[in-house]
């Protein structure tokens, strides 16, 4: 006798049922896993940032403003600013160089040649992100701090040489998600534009480039967020004083070079020690402004 | 019978026309003469080769990978299959809708205003008539006038085709191609596009492939019956679908296969 139609998708979820759950109960376990320890990692940093402010009652004004770094002097100054400052600085200057370039590569394998574009620049593309920070570091030691030195009047470690370090870092991370963005665009916007007489550059410029620009600007805020957590290869090269620079060619420091250079010699509860994660609360919270902007940038995405 | 065809100067003339994909020959031995200010329809079955056909005119089939062709199409006694052409100008001369309006996500008035721009016209006062001019040709400037600034994007499907077709007269070509410019519309979409077919056909000789055969009968005033990439019969409309001479176009129109 032939079943129903109602029989037989009851009969089939009975079937599977066993299986569903356990699938259901699995993925949601490890949703479960990555709330928790995002959450976890969140509140006690933030617990333990504001402590340097709460119990050790520095003002977070000075934290934020000052330039005055001495946490072990006499007359102990807890000003930020300069590493702050240091921060932002080589990462908007990597993502200054980085994106040009980026974006010019992810238009040269999308539009120019896609074919052997794609099998040269991709493997490239690759290797950058296989190679670990350190050995960027290490290069950039070995090679550009010298040269820097001999062309300028100063040590060669430098904002300049953190950026270029950085620059080379990012420049696989906003490559690879400006090609998507270039390789998500329909054909029907290309054929649209040729078919009018237009240039492959007009197209690229008139019609590309602004139809997937949402995307591409998130490629350089990720990009720019990668910069900006980077500690390792930084530390190496940009010279890691508390003064604030004044040129490209000074040394200078970042939060997270000042945080790996200072968290293994300070005591835990210390004030030093308190003022560092402070800083990682910082980090924490402009990495969530990068955030905020990419979602804002992908919800006005036109295609 | 010949008469409505040899009244019109001929804007293209193909000769012996092959084209290959790689290896797989997908039109043979073309011959075809489309006149001025008609319309030429080109039907027949799926996979015949009626694409293929209608972007050879304005050469956007070369940017398929291994295409080659021999023989000759002749656009105003220039062989653009030989000659050294410019495809800029000859794409400026040569408009093309596609199956589905394919808007770009800027702004109504620079969707239209796009062709003239990139040809040279930079001044405001001589692009706003050029955009009003092609949106009322287009029977769009009284739904669009009010938000000419507002993005395309969110225009129906009909009025994105109506202002593709728009954006393509804006550039005054004198051959517009239509690939199936109607397939994803609505009949009444539909209806709107083959009026403005048969108003546009006094400025310009329009091209279109339609795999709607009633379409085809409706509006055009040439009609040429392709299969298997060959062109099997291709005459004047009326006697094509009352008479037609070869037993596969009978077949064909008659519903018996494709």
């Amino acid at each position: 006798m032939a079943l129903s139609a109602r029989d037989r998708l009851i009969k089939s979820k009975k079937n599977n049922s066993y299986g569903e759950l356990r699938g259901k109960i699995l993925v949601t376990l490890c949703a479960l896993i990555m709330i928790t320890a995002t959450i976890s990692v969140t509140v006690f940093l933030t617990t333990k940032g504001l402590q340097s402010f709460l119990v050790n009652s520095v003002s977070p004004i000075e934290f934020l403003t000052s330039t005055n770094w001495n946490p072990l002097g006499d007359n102990p100054g807890y000003g930020a600013f300069p590493f702050i400052f240091g921060s932002l600085a080589v990462t908007f200057l990597s993502a200054l160089i980085a994106a040009p370039i980026g974006i010019g590569g992810a238009i040269f394998m999308s539009e120019i040649a896609p074919s052997w574009g794609k099998k040269v620049l991709q493997p490239v593309i690759e290797l950058l992100v296989g190679i670990p920070s350190v050995v960027y570091g290490f290069i950039g030691l070995t090679v550009l701090v010298p040269f820097i030195r001999e062309y300028s009047s100063g040590t060669g470690f430098s904002i300049l040489a953190g950026t270029i370090v950085l620059s080379i870092m990012i420049l696989p991370t906003i490559t690879t998600i400006a090609t998507d963005a270039m390789g998500s665009l329909p054909n029907s916007l290309r054929e649209g534009s040729l078919a009018l007489g237009a240039t492959r550059w007009q197209t690229i410029k008139k019609v590309l480039i602004p139809a997937a620009l949402p995307s591409l600007l998130t490629a350089v805020v990720l990009g720019m967020a990668r910069a900006f957590g980077e500690a390792l290869a930084v530390q190496m090269v940009i010279g890691n004083v508390r003064a604030l620079p004044s040129s490209l060619l000074d040394p200078s420091a970042t939060l997270t070079t000042i945080i790996t250079l200072n968290m293994g010699h300070t005591t835990y509860g210390s004030i030093e020690n308190n003022t560092l994660w402070s800083m990682g609360l910082i980090l924490l919270i402009i990495s969530f402004v990068f955030i905020l902007i990419v979602r804002y940038l992908s919800s006005r995405r036109k295609i | 019978m010949t008469e409505t065809i040899t009244e019109h100067k001929t804007v293209f003339d193909v000769k012996d026309m092959n084209l290959w994909y790689g290896n797989t020959q997908a039109l043979k031995n073309l011959n075809l003469e489309i006149p001025e200010n008609q319309v030429t329809a080109i039907i027949g079955p799926s996979g015949c080769g009626k694409s293929t056909f209608i972007k050879t005119l304005n050469l956007m089939i070369t940017r398929v990978p291994g295409v080659h062709m021999s023989g000759d199409i002749l656009f105003n006694s220039q062989n653009i299959l030989k000659d050294r052409i410019d495809l800029v100008n000859l794409r400026k001369q040569i408009g093309m809708i596609f199956q589905k309006g394919n808007p770009f996500p800027q702004s109504v008035y620079d969707n239209v205003a796009y062709g003239p721009r990139i040809h040279g016209v930079k001044k405001k006062k001589q692009l706003d008539e050029i955009v009003e001019s092609s949106l009322k040709d287009v029977a769009l400037w009284d739904e669009v006038k009010d938000r000419l600034n507002s993005s395309a994007l969110g225009l129906s499907g009909g009025q994105q085709q109506r202002l593709c077709i728009a954006r393509t007269i804006a550039t005054k070509p004198r051959v517009v191609l239509m690939d199936e410019p109607t397939s994803a519309l609505d009949p009444v979409s539909t209806l709107r596009i083959e009026q403005l077919i048969s108003e546009l056909k006094n400025q310009y000789t329009i091209v279109i492939v339609t795999h709607n055969m009633q379409q085809a009968a409706r509006i055009s005033d040439q009609t040429a019956f392709f299969l298997h990439g060959e062109i099997i019969e291709s005459t004047d409309t009326g006697s094509l679908f009352s008479v037609p001479v070869d037993r596969r176009t009978e077949d064909y129109i008659s519903g018996r296969f494709g």
